[in-house]
């Protein structure tokens, strides 16, 4: 088992040396995944408001579809994705193929479905008490929508960081799309399925571990904000 | 409760603004990177997770880079797998080793013209105390002995230019253990590397690169048995993707790519990588 104890030694010594190209794949990491998280919950936190407050036909066909399309499997959006931007797809002409653009639309696609499905459980559950006093307001849909996901925003940020957790640690659609090109679009996944197909296990499961680490840093960084929000306001 | 609540649906049209915000924060989050994308002095290259893996690109790219200024993006891939990125224009030039399969992307017209570049060679590896008694320099006897004692044997199965060069073998002998669904061939759908794993802790026979063989690092119990066959020469070829297929295609650095890999010094850097003092590529392009 000293291949645990070669891991802990070589991620803490990759940290202190503050290696440039382990910084610049970090940073790609967050990057792609912190913009993937935003552009899913620009379209997720609505809709997912949306198809909680509202009533339409086909509505619980649109939820089952949405809380399934939580289980899509990262390699296979990654193909979508990667068909839809090749040269000979329907978007090639964007040239987001091998680019971090791409890898933000193919997580993003990913993870939508997470913060839609969830938010619209989440909005239910706090319009449930307050639905009959909002409809004696008499507001908009607009303004019901507004107001429940303020209300439930301490818990839509959890929903949120769950779609970046997920975004942060797939492999497989940034694999696909990206194509795991040094210096470009090489992420921590890629790298250490990289080092991982080297057979040099200790640094990929050095990697792992730092990864581990950023996860642990973003959630405890969202939680100290939530502490200094709830001070000040509520 | 609902004093509260009344303060929170004024309170809304302040969160618009930084919503509005997040809008424009996410917008350039993306085009902010597409840049990029868009400059002219780099090139995709779709190549093998051998010429990747064994570290050739990150000896001689810098060496190309510092030449002609120009950058080259390596997406590593299977062979099979690495063609079609070419075929679908996705890459400007291709840098693979499985010949057949190169010259019919020519001739199909998905590339302009297959250049010899180099050459290495493939090595059987298994346990080390050689079960199936397939020691020696003739890969068609050690994969029947192979068969014979049906020890377990890791094959790529991808489609890459190491299976392809497995099942030519496997053919040689006149045998079909993927045909006969023999429970001691293990078809592992896998790069080189995670074969290699998966060989190494199967204890199992398999066909590997020399190149990604001498630069891996999880051997175990493995090692060489079987090298040295002219049967098991490995040569790789460069294509420009077609442009006028592809009219996207950066044909002119590419070109100068593929050119520079056949000069003197391309040449003479391939022939100079060198893991542990051996040499991994052996330089053969046709002098013009």
């Amino acid at each position: 088992m000293s291949v645990f104890g070669d891991a802990l030694a070589s991620a803490s010594a990759m940290l202190a040396a503050g290696d440039a190209t382990l910084a610049e794949i970090t940073l790609l990491s967050l990057r792609v995944s912190a913009s993937a998280t935003l552009v899913g919950a620009l379209l997720g936190l609505p809709l997912g408001a949306w198809a909680a407050l509202t009533r339409w036909r086909g509505r619980q066909a649109v939820i089952v579809m949405l809380n399934a399309a939580m289980g899509l499997p990262p390699v296979v959006v990654g193909l979508v994705v990667y068909l839809l931007l090749s040269r000979s797809g329907p978007l090639g002409s964007l040239a987001w193929l091998f680019t971090p653009a791409g890898m933000i639309l193919a997580q993003a696609v990913l993870i939508f479905p997470i913060i839609a499905a969830l938010t619209r459980q989440t909005i239910e559950d706090v319009h449930a008490p307050l639905a009959e006093w909002l409809t004696s307001l008499g507001v908009t849909t607009t303004q019901r929508v507004m107001t429940l996901l303020y209300e439930a925003r301490f818990s839509l940020a959890v929903v949120m960081l769950a779609g970046f957790g997920r975004a942060i640690a797939e492999v497989g659609a940034v694999m696909v799309v990206g194509g795991n090109i040094a210096g470009s679009t090489r992420v921590m996944t890629t790298t250490i399925a990289l080092e991982t197909s080297k057979g040099d296990l200790p640094l990929a499961l050095a990697l792992g571990m730092l990864l581990l680490a950023l996860v642990l840093l973003v959630s405890g960084v969202a939680q100290a904000l939530k502490r200094w929000l709830e001070s000040r306001y509520v | 409760m609902k004093t509260g609540m009344e303060a929170s649906i004024g309170r809304h049209r302040a969160t618009r603004a930084w919503r509005v915000g997040l809008v424009v924060a996410a917008v350039s989050a993306i085009t902010g990177v597409t840049p990029a994308a868009a400059q002219s002095a780099s090139i995709i290259v779709a190549s093998t997770t051998s010429t990747e893996q064994s570290g050739l690109f990150a000896h001689l790219l810098p060496r190309f880079e510092n030449a002609s200024g120009i950058k080259v993006k390596v997406v590593a891939l299977g062979t099979g797998q690495a063609l079609d990125v070419g075929r679908r224009g996705d890459a400007d030039v291709v840098f693979v080793h499985d010949q057949s399969a190169e010259e019919k992307f020519v001739a199909d017209g998905a590339g302009v013209e297959r250049v010899a570049v180099m050459y290495n060679d493939f090595v059987l590896v298994g346990p080390a105390d050689d079960p199936a008694k397939a020691a020696g320099k003739d890969i068609v006897a050690g994969l029947k002995a192979v068969h014979a004692a049906k020890t377990a044997f890791v094959s790529r199965g991808d489609k890459s230019g190491t299976h392809a060069a497995e099942l030519r073998y496997w053919k040689q002998a006149g045998l079909d253990p993927a045909a006969e669904k023999a429970a001691w061939y293990r078809d592992t759908g896998a790069g080189m590397g995670p074969a290699l794993n998966t060989a190494a802790a199967m204890n199992a026979y398999l066909l590997a690169d020399r190149g990604t063989w001498l630069s891996f690092k999880n051997r175990q119990h493995l090692k060489i048995i079987v090298e040295g066959d002219s049967k098991l020469f490995n040569p790789y070829g460069v294509i420009l993707v077609n442009p006028r297929k592809h009219p996207h295609v950066k044909a002119a650095a590419g070109q100068k790519f593929i050119d520079w890999l056949v000069s003197g010094e391309g040449q003479a850097t391939i022939a100079s990588y060198k893991i542990g003092g051996e040499q991994l590529f052996f330089p053969n392009a046709v002098k013009k």
